[in-house]
């Protein structure tokens, strides 16, 4: 498989297409921006938390089909799992589209999941802030104090 | 095929090494010419011939190498005061580049000249380096920003520029083609309307120089402003020009070594035009660099290198623009060689992405042109930049490349 189908697999196509959890939250318990100010592209994650947590999240935005892909597949991933956890995978999904699959450590890849699709990331360097980009958003309201909107510029 | 006729482009590639280049095991396809541009072996060569045979400080020592580097510096600037026709090489001021020159008039000029209540007109195509600027001055004096709104196929409402300047407009600072839609302004009815009015201009020409022949006195601009590596020269080098009048009336930009004329810690006075505005060791190679460059261009011809430039465009709006699914953002009547585009369902940076697997090499964003993307309603666009040294077949190649980009995304 060539890099680009590597990178653009099914999988990623399908989530861009028909992105999941993809809507506005009316009354989020917290709410963070991620803004790439090289690039414009523009995400905005929505959490509704029940005490650590994650009971619903959500997403809405605009950005290439990676960036939207990595929104749609991390909603996916962290619903339902405790904030500890979601900060976990992050670390996780982090060093496999810094590093690639094979720097992954094979448990991780199987709590991945999904999330592995991703991996062709790495080989494309200026790529990797598309794929963090909703990461980053959701770290920054899981860690905000209150519902302020932070800004993430990675 | 020639476009124009004796215009021998293999001849002229051979003349960029770079091009030459694979990327990903193809041919590199450079059309990313509206960020920089590439470099003849005249350029290159001129900068090793001043690194290993002439380096030295200038304006300073007694020593030959001195005396020599001082030389190379100022003809260069005799070559660009003849390249834009300014009346004395006195009014060619080396910057780092476009940014920087604009940010000197709003410095100097703008500080010393614009109050509260004033007003300063720009378009809606600008770059962000000729909105921001301005809008710190603002923030600063007190005066106000006004933009002149662009129609639907990216061209400057004149009308309305007409009605937005008034007895409180102090400046208009506009570009000349626009880096993201390729629009050529009408700037020379722009610089008449508004010296009519008592108006300086400035223009922004950093895109305008590597397509078309400026003649700053024919023009009348009060500023110009360009940046060598977008005119196949070296990068951290460009030029503001200014009329010397008005030069003579602005503060100095940046204090230090070689802008003054006599320093006691009573009172220090500054040097004459242009070293007023050129304080600190300057970039010497770049100017050296960016003299040979400009040497270069003339000898292509810049009324043959907008000849073959048209054919480009043409084929590549037509080509890109009957694409299914493919939507060219900026059809100006007058136009430069850039289209920049995007597809229905796919975003510019998956474009990008695909294309650079072709050895394709395009511009994909915002282009530093934001208020345009939200004018158009697109987050981005892809564009494909021309030079004289590209080719109709790399077109071709640019097309095919956006077929697979639709391949791979099934549309």
């Amino acid at each position: 498989m060539s890099s680009v189908n590597e990178l653009y697999q099914q999988l990623i196509l399908d989530h861009n297409k028909n992105p999941r959890n993809c809507r506005h939250m009316d009354h989020p318990t917290k709410v963070a921006e991620g803004y790439n100010p090289l690039c414009g592209d523009h995400f905005t994650v929505f959490l509704e938390m029940d005490g650590d947590t994650i009971k619903d999240v959500s997403f809405e935005g605009a950005g290439c089909a990676i960036s939207k892909a990595s929104a749609s597949m991390m909603t996916t991933a962290v619903k339902g799992v405790r904030k500890e956890e979601a900060e976990e995978l992050f670390r996780k999904f982090h060093t496999l589209v810094t590093r690639g699959m094979s720097a992954a450590v094979e448990d991780d890849i199987e709590e991945l999941g999904c999330l592995g699709a991703l991996a062709g990331v790495a080989e494309f360097p200026a790529r990797i802030k598309c794929a963090s980009l909703a990461w980053h958003a959701l770290h920054g309201a899981l860690t905000a104090k209150d519902s302020k909107v932070v800004t993430t510029e990675e | 095929m020639a476009i124009v006729p004796g215009f021998d482009v293999s001849a002229l590639r051979n003349d960029f090494p770079i091009l030459h280049e694979r990327v990903h095991g193809k041919p590199l396809v450079y059309l990313d010419n509206a960020a920089t541009t590439q470099k003849p072996q005249s350029v290159i060569d001129a900068l090793t011939r001043y690194y290993r045979t002439q380096n030295a400080n200038i304006h300073r020592g007694v020593h030959s190498l001195s005396e020599m580097a001082t030389y190379e510096y100022e003809k260069a600037r005799g070559k660009m005061k003849l390249f834009l026709n300014a009346a004395d090489t006195r009014e060619i001021i080396f910057v780092r580049g476009t940014t920087e020159g604009i940010n000197l008039v709003k410095d100097t000029f703008g500080r010393k000249f614009i109050g509260t209540g004033d007003e300063i007109v720009i378009s809606a195509m600008e770059h962000h380096s000729n909105i921001v600027p301005w809008q710190l001055l603002c923030e600063e004096k007190g005066c106000k920003l006004k933009v002149v709104p662009i129609n639907d196929r990216g061209e400057l409402n004149f009308e309305a520029f007409t009605s937005l300047v008034s007895e409180r407009t102090k400046l208009v600072s506009m570009v000349y083609v626009s880096n993201s839609l390729g629009t050529i302004n009408p700037v020379k009815r722009v610089i008449e309307f508004s010296h009519a009015r008592g108006v300086p201009v400035l223009i922004d020409g950093a895109q305008a120089v590597s397509h078309l022949p400026v003649d700053v006195r024919d023009l009348d601009c009060d500023f110009f402003v360009l940046s060598g590596h977008k005119l196949f020269g070296p990068t951290g080098i460009g030029v503001l020009y200014g009329k010397m009048d008005l030069l003579e009336k602005m503060p100095p930009y940046q204090a230090g070594g070689d802008m003054i004329r006599s320093v006691t810690f009573e009172r220090t006075t500054f040097n004459e035009l242009p070293y007023k505005f050129e304080a600190g060791t300057p970039n010497i190679a770049g100017v050296i660099g960016l003299g040979a460059a400009l040497d270069y261009v003339q000898s292509v011809g810049l009324a043959a290198i907008g000849e073959h430039e048209t054919g480009l465009l043409r084929y590549a709006t037509t080509r890109v623009g009957s694409m299914k699914g493919v939507r060219i953002i900026g059809t100006a009547a007058e136009k430069a060689s850039v289209v920049s585009f995007v597809l229905d369902t796919v975003h510019a940076h998956d474009v990008g992405t695909i294309l650079d697997q072709e050895g394709v090499a395009i511009r994909t964003g915002h282009h530093c042109t934001q208020p345009v993307m939200a004018r158009f309603g697109v987050p981005a666009t892809a564009r494909a930049s021309f030079a004289f040294y590209n080719t109709l077949s790399e077109i071709d190649t640019l097309v095919e490349g956006i077929k697979k980009v639709q391949e791979v995304f099934q549309v």
